[in-house]
């Protein structure tokens, strides 16, 4: 069980996966629900990182494939913070209805 | 109960992860060779550009779009934006912000121009041209911006439909997106150009719709 | 055949473009038109994979592994048909139905230029990460298609739609994620002889997380929570994209996922969505039964008709049940389609929203009321519907195979939906109307929406081009 850099960064992405969805799934506060998808999608590309690290020479095709993800993440965040502010400006709740789930 | 049973899943989830990670052997297949060799074909120096806007171009074409997206949907979703401010800016911030714009831009020039050989390129010029258009905004150079009109439209969609109509321009002389050798350098210096402006007005609208 | 598969893509996402630029409220005429000439790529794609077979379209000149590959067979074909034939007399209705005014029309031709675009792009997709943006671009648009100009309930509903997708399209990213450190690659073609039954741990975990992501996003039981208030609260035209197209983007891919590079790993759970799919028929059916309000009961029929679609991965060793399950994703495609049409005019003309208000309809709406008839007829899978005809070949090919439980599942779910959709007519046949005026509507919503609901029972008359396109090719 060589301790690469790679496979530390991978570690703490599983890590940070699994933090990220239990608190989707368990939070009830809307923006905290957005940090913690952004978590979640941060572990994700510590993971592709960290398994593209594995080589002497970085693999780029994971690297890339971070930077896309990034963008997709930088969309869907601020979609959903939009969506928080109409929700509050309309109903004054940050939370959703319905045992907030 | 159910907090229960969600912390247990991820626990027991993370362990087999992890425990699965570690005993990873090398893959069948390293994409590093061939893109190195392709890499004097690709009209960029540098691997990570070359991914980006040529090997696989068309995950960076439908991104933009993702972005585009992401500004649509504020606009349609229709946050009112707050009144305006009434403090007045502090001149300490305001006089830096105005010595640091020029600079911020050249800076956002070079990463563009650097992407080809180091790591760079539009995305990351376009977030700095973002960056230091909400730093107008702090320092209330800036007002927040209003549904867009129609010069405001054309930026935003600007990179996108440069790379779209350089993507089904080459259709014919091959595949979509397959830049020939020669020119491909210089066509993807137009591409992160438009994109670089796009990118930038697209980050900062996706702050300044939503300011007062 | 490379001008019809790259078209599909490159033409709806210049229309949404345009839509965007020429300001809000605008863009319906170059949508329909475009929508139009996406139709006949789309028949001019089926014909070719007909006659020629699969076609793959290298992205860049560079071919997989290093770069991005378009593919289509037959199964992309008929997906990519019935998204055009689906989305333009939606098209056509949504331009009636959204007046000038209207905060949720204002943006919706750009948002929908984007979802057909990123639709289009999934079907023709050959390679997963490329897959996974084109989740995205299809999950966002949808997002903001449901809450473009809505009231608080509309919004919460999108809310929880974005948290439901998001969640999806993350597990599916670390399960791409997985699968490029497994095998150094994401293209679909290269996996296939490389992953086997001795494939490594990391991939029987990657396959787990791309069937949950993509479950949670099909509103599979006990994954459809989200639906049922998005599909409910959103306009018409919009719970009509939705339910016929959406959803069925991300049960194609978990079709793709299962019958390529995940075979060998798949055959070990074959009853698990089988299973899941029968709780959905039932529970689905029975809130169906109990909802009040008319969108929502159209709503959990979808999640009720989804299940069908699970239940044919047992029974994958025969041609019959994938051709069961096209038949499956077309009829409720085009039946919910029209039932959400209908009921989107009924609502405007009754000017409310319940079941139960639509009492004495029939006098005024005579065409609609027929048309949600017609569409009732396919999810009850009554002969010679297209319903009738994929249950046919579901029961066929589950008795062929033994499973007769599965054969006993979709005619208990047939009968389910007879009791849901008689609700509905039984109330519009009342003589009393319930008090006040039915406001008129214009003619073109009522005759796109029988145009739909016509179509999926005609469909099985002529369901034979069909299954021959998915059989042969795909």
């Amino acid at each position: 069980m060589i301790a690469s850099t790679g496979m530390i960064f991978a570690v703490t992405g599983a890590v940070l996966f699994a933090l990220g969805v239990a608190g989707v799934v368990l939070i009830d506060h809307l923006l905290r629900r957005i940090l913690a998808f952004n978590l979640m999608g941060s572990g994700i590309f510590l993971i592709l990182v960290g398994l593209a690290q594995r080589h002497d020479v970085p693999d780029p095709v994971p690297q890339a494939m971070v930077l896309t993800g990034i963008v997709v993440a930088v969309a869907a965040t601020a979609l959903a913070l939009a969506l928080v502010r109409k929700l509050h400006a309309l109903s004054g709740r940050l939370t959703l209805p319905g045992d907030g789930e | 109960m159910k907090r229960l049973a969600v912390v247990t899943a991820a626990l027991a989830f993370t362990v087999a992860l992890i425990a699965a990670m570690l005993e990873l052997e090398t893959s069948p297949i390293d994409l590093r060779g061939p893109v190195a060799a392709q890499l004097a074909a690709s009209g960029v120096d540098h691997p990570v550009t070359a991914v980006l806007l040529n090997y696989r171009g068309y995950d960076t074409l439908l991104e933009i779009a993702v972005l585009l997206l992401g500004v649509l949907v504020i606009l349609a979703v229709g946050v009112d934006r707050p009144a305006a401010r009434t403090e007045q800016p502090d001149p300490l911030l305001e006089t830096l912000v105005r010595l640091a714009l020029p600079l911020m831009v050249v800076v956002a020039v070079y990463l563009l121009w650097a992407g080809a050989f180091r790591p760079g390129g539009a995305f990351q010029a376009g977030a700095v041209l973002a960056a230091a258009a909400v730093l107008r905004h702090l320092a209330g150079l800036q007002a927040g911006w209003a549904a867009p009109g129609l010069r405001l439209r054309l930026g935003l969609v600007a990179g996108f439909v440069v790379f779209l109509a350089v993507a089904a321009a080459l259709l014919p002389q091959g595949a979509l997106l397959q830049y020939p050798p020669a020119q491909a350098g210089m066509l993807i210096l137009v591409i992160e150009a438009a994109l670089t402006v796009s990118l930038g007005l697209i980050l900062a609208g996706l702050f300044l719709f939503l300011s007062p | 055949m490379t001008a019809a598969l790259t078209g599909l893509i490159v033409v709806p996402l210049a229309w949404a473009t345009l839509a965007f630029l020429l300001g809000p409220g605008r863009g319906a005429v170059p949508a329909i038109v475009a929508l139009g000439i996406q139709l006949g790529l789309a028949v001019n794609l089926a014909h070719g994979v007909a006659v020629e077979g699969t076609l793959v379209h290298p992205v860049g000149g560079w071919g997989a592994p290093l770069g991005i590959d378009l593919a289509v067979d037959g199964l992309s074909a008929a997906m990519l048909l019935l998204t055009q034939a689906i989305a333009l007399p939606l098209a056509v209705y949504a331009r009636a139905y959204f007046k000038a005014d209207d905060p949720a029309g204002r943006h919706f031709w750009p948002l929908a230029g984007f979802l057909i675009a990123g639709l289009n792009a999934l079907f023709l997709a050959a390679d997963l990460f490329n897959l996974y943006v084109t989740l995205e671009l299809v999950g966002l648009a949808a997002v903001g298609l449901v809450a473009a100009g809505g009231g608080a309930p509309q919004v919460a509903a999108a809310l929880r739609y974005l948290f439901a997708t998001l969640l999806g399209s993350g597990a599916y990213l670390l399960a791409v994620a997985l699968v490029y450190g497994a095998y150094g690659t994401v293209s679909i073609a290269t996996l296939l002889p490389l992953v086997t039954a001795e494939a490594p741990r990391l991939v029987w975990i990657a396959g787990a997380l791309a069937g949950v992501g993509l479950a949670l996003k099909t509103a599979l039981f006990p994954f459809h929570f989200w639906l049922p208030p998005a599909h409910g609260s959103a306009p018409a035209p919009v719970s009509a994209l939705l339910s016929a197209l959406v959803v069925k983007a991300s049960f194609y891919l978990i079709l793709r996922l299962w019958l390529g590079p995940f075979a060998p790993l798949a055959a070990v759970a074959d009853w698990l969505p089988a299973t899941l799919g029968a709780a959905a028929i039932f529970w689905g059916s029975w809130q169906a039964i109990r909802a009040v309000k008319l969108k929502r009961l159209i709503a959990y029929s979808t999640v009720a008709q989804l299940g069908y679609l699970f239940l044919i991965f047992p029974l994958l060793a025969q041609t019959g049940a994938l051709q069961a399950g096209i038949m499956q994703v077309f009829a409720h495609g085009l039946a919910k389609a029209g039932m959400f049409a209908a009921a989107g005019v009924m609502i405007k003309a009754t000017g409310q929203d319940t079941v139960a208000g639509l009492a004495g309809v029939v006098e005024r709406l005579p065409l609609t009321l027929f048309a949600f008839g017609l569409a009732g007829m396919t999810l009850m899978g009554l002969p010679p519907s297209s319903g009738f005809l994929a249950k046919w070949l579901l029961i066929e090919a589950a008795l062929a195979q033994g499973a007769w439980v599965i054969a006993i599942v979709a005619l208990a779910g047939g009968l389910l939906a007879a009791i849901y959709v008689f609700r509905v007519l039984r109330q519009a046949f009342l003589l009393a109307p319930a008090g006040g005026d039915v406001a008129p509507v214009p003619r073109t919503l009522e005759w796109t929406a029988f145009a739909l609901s016509a179509a999926s029972v005609l469909l099985g008359l002529r369901g034979v081009e069909l299954m021959q396109l998915v059989g042969g090719g795909g």
